[in-house]
């Protein structure tokens, strides 16, 4: 398969009044054509972040991208300026954010949203653009598009906010869409009609999905790959059957213990993890999830394990091999 | 759990008025956010309540407190009418039945100490005398909930959601109740810290013989925690069951529907689900629909679903519906 986003060793990290908040500490990741890559992390790993960097869509300051390659098509977008990024944005990758109420413009009608992106990336005019908008609002399933056009963000509930932004962002057909906790702010009958919605624009635009989200539940259904992030590290990716059923993370294993599931009864206790998440700002210097992990020994507190290969296609960062409590 | 019970509802309703004009308001419609809800729940055990936003499940729990005033209907605490109870009475109402929220942020006062916070109820059922003895049953309350009883100085802004959460619990224990109302926990908490409070509530329940309803819109956690689930669409309950029983025959379409939603953590069940996707959104709960209210998005409604309003009935030992169609 042919990788159209290859990123490399990212850094991203925050000037605060408090010292430098270590965000993305060197994460590295490819994307496939077609494939959908799933993130998970809790809040604060770094998911979001690690995606708005490569966007450009980080503000510097009080942002500093501090290392690291984003090659999309082999050209590295972290060196390429915001009029460059422009034309890349929202025609070749698109995002789609969690709240669809502060991304959308609550003074422009929907239509006028959509067919902006027409008009400045596909060169239609404001009548091609229109009539390309309502078509676009029809496929994303929302009734009456010919009049929704016309309609401001608040007349729309939240599910059809959500619609309008996913029209918005396949409105180019984008060779990558980045799906920022799309489904978040969502119900969940709702978010499974986002979900089938996105399942079947991808198949028919053939579109590569990057899915960020704090659910293991919607990337179960959704991905052909995972990344789980801690602390602004990958700690483990996998293809999704095996970062489902063979876990050798110990902070995926706790992750999935600590999840119910609604279609078997559990009667044991959830695994809760003890503790919270690091403080980002100066990290220690062994493992970030050391203090949390009921596998430690001496040498996650020194050194920070690398993400380092533990079968064909599956990469973990840790010392210790979970299925016997001994080193890799 | 027994068989006594400890709360019952009665065609329980709210509606909050809406009004129009400056000087003059006429009330020219209503928000039915809770229209004629009955239920029961047992001593020592958990009730789920469920549905999505807006179908009225936190009000259920804010009105069955007399935290909105009710419009009709009746809410029985052991042998008293929360809703006919005045003064002292109400008083001890309130001291046996106590709300978690889900905010841990907006429902804990930024200004007060944790000493002045969870010592409140303390102060006003006048159940400690003097501020040493309070603040050594705030210490007690902090360690019953895993928190460092030395924090008794800090403000709510010390401390992580999930710390101002477990704050927030030990609150609700101040007063030593019966039947604590659980609005949403865990919901604006990250997923290894939902567990933590989850297992904490679970050995509270255990340690103090407490009774629960747990109002929450992940059906997943729901079915870890409760004993027995009600779920709601806009303002009604449409079924009520054993929580196995419920997930594993759901009767009402639409709980067949909100359970296939849930994703699950596995990718092969997943995909070998069928989902049943609903098509639009929940309609206005100032003008719901006529007959079952779940009519225009029902996938398998008919004629007498938009006429008329289903019962509620018993179809098997405690599995209640209120849909025309299910067997």
């Amino acid at each position: 398969m042919h990788t159209i986003l290859e990123v490399n060793n990212l850094q991203t990290r925050f000037k605060t009044y408090d010292g430098l908040v270590y965000a993305v500490n060197g994460i590295s990741y490819n994307l496939n054509e077609g494939e959908t890559l799933g993130v998970v992390g809790e809040s604060g790993c770094g998911k979001s972040v690690s995606v708005l960097s490569i966007m450009g869509l980080i503000p510097q300051p009080p942002g500093i991208i501090a290392g690291g390659q984003a090659l999309y098509h082999g050209s590295d977008l972290l060196k390429k300026s915001q009029e460059e990024l422009r034309h890349i944005r929202g025609k070749e990758i698109a995002m789609v954010f969690q709240d669809p109420m502060t991304s959308l413009n609550p003074v422009l009608t929907v239509g006028f949203q959509i067919s902006e992106a027409l008009q400045l990336h596909m060169a239609m005019n404001a009548e091609q653009a229109q009539q390309r908008a309502i078509e676009l609002l029809q496929l994303v399933g929302i009734p009456q598009a010919d009049r929704a056009l016309h309609n401001y963000p608040h007349q729309f509930s939240g599910g059809m906010r959500q619609r309008a932004m996913i029209a918005m962002a396949i409105s180019c057909m984008p060779q990558i869409l980045i799906a920022d906790e799309p489904t978040t702010a969502l119900d969940v009958t709702i978010q499974a009609q986002m979900v089938e919605l996105v399942k079947r624009l991808r198949d028919e635009i053939g579109m590569a999905i990057i899915w960020i989200t704090h659910d293991l539940g919607i990337i179960a259904g959704l991905a052909q790959r995972v990344i789980v992030m801690y602390a602004g590290f990958i700690v483990e990716h996998a293809s999704v059957d095996d970062v489902y059923d063979n876990p050798r993370h110990p902070y995926t294993i706790s992750l999935l213990g600590a999840l119910p599931r609604v279609d078997m009864s559990r009667e044991e206790r959830l695994t809760s993890i003890p503790g919270m998440p690091p403080n980002l700002i100066g990290l220690p210097p062994g493992c970030p999830f050391a203090p949390r992990c009921r596998f430690v020994v001496d040498k996650c507190l020194q050194e920070n394990p690398p993400l380092t290969s533990a079968s064909p296609n599956h990469e973990i960062a840790c010392w210790v091999d979970v299925r016997t409590g001994g080193p890799r | 759990m027994s068989d006594e019970i400890l709360v019952h509802v009665q065609n329980l309703k709210k509606h909050f008025p809406i009004r129009r004009g400056i000087l003059i308001q006429r009330q020219i419609g209503a928000v039915q956010a809770v229209d004629d809800v009955s239920f029961d729940i047992r001593r020592g055990e958990t009730m789920g309540l469920v549905g999505e936003s807006g179908c009225g499940k936190s009000t259920t729990g804010r009105t069955m407190l007399m935290l909105y005033p009710p419009t009709a209907g009746s809410v029985r605490f052991g042998d008293q009418d929360i809703f006919q109870a005045k003064g002292r009475v109400l008083l001890a109402i309130r001291r046996k039945a106590q709300m978690i929220f889900q905010d841990p942020y907006a429902s804990l006062n930024p200004r007060w100490t944790v000493n002045a916070i969870v010592g409140e109820p303390l102060r006003v059922h006048g159940l400690v005398k003097g501020s040493r003895a309070q603040t050594e049953r705030v210490q007690e309350l902090l360690k019953l909930v895993g928190l460092n009883p030395m924090f008794v100085n800090r403000y709510p802004h010390e401390f992580s959601g999930g710390q101002r959460q477990r704050i927030g619990v030990a609150r609700a224990l101040a007063s030593d109740p019966e039947f604590i109302i659980c609005d949403e926990p865990i919901s604006a908490l990250d997923v290894s810290i939902q567990a933590q409070v989850v297992n904490l509530l679970e050995d509270l329940q255990d340690k103090l013989t407490l009774t629960y309803l747990f109002i929450a819109h992940d059906l997943s956690m729901v079915r870890h925690i409760c004993d027995r689930v009600a779920v709601m669409y806009l303002g009604k309950i449409v079924e009520l069951a054993s929580k196995d029983e419920l997930y594993n025959h759901p009767l009402h379409p639409y709980a067949q529907a909100l359970l296939s939603a849930v994703p699950i953590p596995d990718p092969k069940a997943e995909r070998q689900r069928q989902r049943i996707i609903l098509t639009g959104d929940v309609p206005s709960p100032v003008n719901p629909p006529s007959g079952c209210r779940f009519h225009t998005r029902c996938p398998i409604a008919q004629s007498i679903c938009s006429e008329q309003e289903p019962q509620w009935r018993e179809l098997m030992g405690g599995h209640w519906v209120a849909c025309h169609l299910a067997q």
